[in-house]
């Protein structure tokens, strides 16, 4: 059962992910986008990662493609079926993404031994059943400081973006 | 149980999608769109890995990932529409000011 779910939410992701990457229109990009954000969070929820998944929904597919969907259609170019779809460099790109590819491949068949790793200890089984709260834990202990500094960034971002889209100030 | 190897290499292969979208494609929001898909390879690889070694921090990082995904795309898109009303265009080929 896992492993069909497994092999589904990964077949929808990559699908999703070819046509977000090539897909001509940007409002269909980013629905496509949606999309794979949304396998992926399932993901998450199938490694039992279930706060990480909600906060994946909430903030990826609820905050960040509205903003999105909203300076595509804010940001109107006309036409999108006219123009070139690629860059110049589309040829450099695709050596660069092949070359990637390769690498990865090669990092993935010799390094097995290393990501084989030992079966897992049963120590956390709480942290299992209780996902959220062990994060918060975490992140409320140990991670206190760049939780802090996290919201901050965000601060500095949202004066940033206030300031950068502002016509004049 | 799904053997972390093949969360890796999906983790690559979307990776790697989302990096021939950030060196082939003109429109500037299908690049950040393809950033925020090499943004999610990476947060899926950490937390595939958490769970195989029974370890939370993977889970607390792609958290602080997400944050910082969040404050890149408000920041790019405010640029993204400084950019349109400046130059009229979100093609980054047309963008060559500063280009010798």
């Amino acid at each position: 059962m896992e492993a069909i779910l497994f092999y589904l939410l990964a077949a929808v992701l990559i699908t999703f992910a070819v046509l977000t990457v090539t897909a001509s229109n940007p409002v269909r990009s980013a629905i496509y986008l949606i999309s794979a954000l949304l396998s992926v969070a399932g993901l998450f929820f199938l490694l039992q990662a279930e706060f990480v998944g909600a906060v994946q929904i909430l903030v990826y597919v609820g905050g960040i493609m509205v903003l999105f969907l909203f300076v595509i259609l804010l940001v109107d170019v006309g036409e999108f079926g006219t123009q070139r779809k690629t860059s110049r460099q589309w040829r450099a790109g695709i050596i660069v993404g092949v070359a990637l590819a390769i690498q990865f491949g090669v990092l993935l068949v010799r390094g097995a031994g290393f990501f084989a790793v030992p079966a897992r200890e049963a120590g956390l089984e709480t942290a299992r059943s209780l996902n959220t709260e062990s994060v918060g834990q975490l992140l409320y202990n140990e991670y206190l400081l760049p939780f802090e500094i996290a919201s901050v960034l965000l601060l500095v971002a949202m004066v940033g973006a206030v300031v950068l889209a502002k016509k004049e100030l | 149980m799904i053997e972390t190897s093949h969360y890796l290499v999906l983790s690559a292969i979307v990776f790697t999608i989302g990096v021939i979208g950030v060196l082939t494609r003109r429109n500037i929001i299908i690049i950040f769109m393809s950033i925020e898909l090499m943004l999610n390879a990476v947060s899926l690889n950490l937390v595939a890995l958490s769970q195989t070694l029974q370890n939370l921090q993977g889970q607390v990082f792609s958290v602080f990932v997400i944050t910082v995904a969040a404050a890149e795309a408000a920041v790019g898109l405010g640029i993204i529409i400084s950019l349109f009303r400046n130059r009229e265009t979100v093609n980054v080929d047309e963008v060559d000011l500063m280009k010798w």
